[in-house]
């Protein structure tokens, strides 16, 4: 019985690591019908930019703070100054977020090297807790309550403060909302800056847990494609729970079937795509 | 006029190994192979409209299962690169169900994660596979085992295929695919299926990409993951870009022109992805139509 208690709350963990990804790509796409691929290089940059911090500082919350506030503003800045001019041209986009992925990868490992690294936890996270005869890291709680609240976070901003509404009213009807004067210009760069924000917290809060390495970069990415291919692209909801189902599946998966773990997350995606292509959650 | 412009290709192709050290006859090899991938993905994206970020499937499907037959099975060389050009053809019927299903921004994520599907297998199923260690020494045929012959034979090859193609593109058939890009509705109307044709593209794309696959697992004598990996759909999708979508010559082109700037940067710099990843960004800025739109652009044709 600890035994599956321990792989559920480990996947559920990283599955909140998912749903940070996740909703960024869905907040993105639901209002800018972008398919940003460099927001697996965010979560990477994040990681590397906390590192430092924490090297130099030593305080787990000076990382955070630097390295979301940073990639919130490349992202910005990406946004602003490149994917603007490609609106709702997704073969332009998708070319120049994988253009910025390679030139991120490569900088990121000109920086920082090439050896796997692992970002230090906060002492008062560093204890455990005893689930029956097994011992779960405290820290995987950490990650659980700071998803969910995240996602209730979300949830308000979107369902209950005026920029939410603006928000929604875009994602409904981007012509009729500038219509009504809401200045849905700025709009995109602000929802950019959050995806890229949300994706920047998972790299830091990621890093003691995962490590920090070239290529976590594509990992991170790709699972979270298939968290809004099973959530459904645009839908909060669906982040999180594609996220939780996924971070569970790859958990189970390389637990009990380690040669076949891919398989065990892929599977899963396929039937949900044969029977609703556009996700659980997602809209027609 | 296209007729000498196809002859004067031709050679200068066939002359090239006359001027040329085997070093460079060897990446001329390359080019050409990679030219018809990327001219297999011009059908789709081009023609059909349909962009793919999963097109190194069924590259890497046909190169593994190529070299698997020829290590493992011990197959005749050719019979296994027709079976490996079928199984890529097959891969392609199957995920062509699950992809068509979808549009736009969703075809793009779902191409990608089912190329990743086989990408994992590859990864994870080393006792097949040899996982991120690949399949070394897969021979040549015989006949076409060294350098020199090994260029006539993929130029033969690659010839044939890019004639298919071409054929197939100014066929009833490759004008009803461009009806569809244009406008899905009016060809529905009109009583196209277009469902089917959209199929039969990604099947017969799926093909090419397999033939080009197979002759990359002979040409390098190796098939690794990094075959059926998403940076090779995507660099694919540049070549395409990067020569003009939608003319088959140019992403040819393309090709060419990629593999010649990695092997000239990588000579500098151990920066070649900065430098690629700038490409993407340079090409999406300032030649969304490719070298061919810009030379169109410039001199529109009299005709």
């Amino acid at each position: 019985m600890a035994v599956w208690a321990v792989h559920t709350i480990n996947g559920i963990s990283f599955g909140m690591l998912l749903f940070l990804l996740a909703a960024g790509l869905s907040l993105i796409y639901g209002l800018m019908k972008i398919l940003n691929l460099t927001h697996g290089s965010y979560y990477l940059l994040a990681g590397y930019i906390g590192l430092s911090v924490v090297r130099a500082t030593g305080s787990f919350f000076l990382a955070i703070l630097a390295a979301t506030v940073a990639v919130a503003l490349l992202g910005a800045a990406m946004e602003r100054f490149f994917l603007r001019r490609f609106h709702l041209d997704e073969l332009a986009q998708t070319l120049l977020t994988f253009g910025f992925l390679f030139m991120f990868a490569d900088l990121a490992l000109w920086i920082w090297g090439g050896n796997p690294q692992t970002l230090p936890k906060p002492a008062w996270l560093s204890g455990s807790v005893e689930v029956g005869d097994r011992v779960v890291p405290l820290y995987r709680f950490f990650l659980i309550a700071v998803g969910l609240a995240v996602g209730a976070f979300l949830w308000w901003f979107q369902e209950g403060t005026r920029v939410g509404a603006m928000l929604r009213a875009g994602v409904d009807d981007e012509e009729t909302a500038r219509a009504l004067g809401i200045n849905v210009s700025l709009l995109f760069t602000l929802v950019f800056a959050l995806g890229a924000f949300l994706a920047a917290l998972g790299g830091v809060l990621g890093g003691p847990l995962l490590g920090i390495y070239p290529g976590a970069d594509f990992e991170v990415l790709l699972l979270a494609f298939v968290v809004v291919i099973v959530g459904g692209l645009g839908s909060l909801k669906g982040a999180l729970i594609g996220g939780v189902l996924v971070g569970l599946l790859d958990n189970f998966g390389k637990a009990f079937f380690p040669e076949l773990a891919m398989f065990t997350i892929f599977v899963p995606m396929a039937v949900i795509l044969a029977v609703r292509p556009t996700g659980l959650f997602g809209r027609e | 006029m296209k007729l000498v412009a196809a002859a004067a290709v031709l050679a200068v192709l066939i002359a090239l190994p006359f001027g040329l050290s085997e070093y460079y006859v060897s990446l001329a090899t390359r080019m050409i192979i990679l030219a018809l991938f990327a001219m297999s993905l011009d059908l789709l994206l081009g023609y059909a409209g349909l962009a793919s970020l999963g097109h190194a499937a069924f590259f890497g499907v046909s190169a593994y299962a190529t070299a698997l037959l020829v290590l493992r099975a011990e197959w005749n060389p050719w019979l296994s690169l027709v079976a490996g050009v079928a199984l890529a053809a097959l891969t392609g019927a199957v995920y062509g169900l699950l992809a068509l299903r979808a549009r736009g921004t969703y075809f793009l994520m779902i191409t990608l994660a089912l190329a990743q599907v086989l990408w994992g297998i590859a990864f994870g199923w080393r006792t097949m596979t040899g996982g991120d260690d690949g399949l070394p020494n897969v021979p040549r045929p015989d006949v076409v085992a060294d350098t020199v012959r090994f260029y006539y034979f993929t130029v033969l090859i690659v010839g044939l295929g890019a004639l298919v193609l071409f054929r197939i593109v100014r066929s009833p058939f490759g004008y009803a695919l461009r009806g569809i890009r244009e406008s899905e509705t009016r060809m529905l109307a009109l009583g196209y299926d277009a469902w089917l044709y959209k199929y039969l593209a990604f099947v017969l794309a799926s093909a090419f990409a397999g033939l080009a696959g197979s002759l990359y697992a002979y040409y390098n004598k190796f098939v690794g993951i990094d075959y059926l990996h998403v940076v090779r759909s995507a660099e694919a999708l540049l070549m395409v870009i990067l020569g003009g979508a939608g003319t088959l010559v140019g992403p040819a082109l393309g090709a060419a022109l990629i593999v010649i700037l990695e092997n000239v940067i990588s000579a500098y710099t151990q920066r070649w992805l900065l430098v690629l990843g700038a490409i993407y960004v340079v090409v999406t800025l300032l030649a969304p139509r490719g070298l061919v739109g810009l030379v169109l652009e410039k001199w529109p044709r009299s005709k």
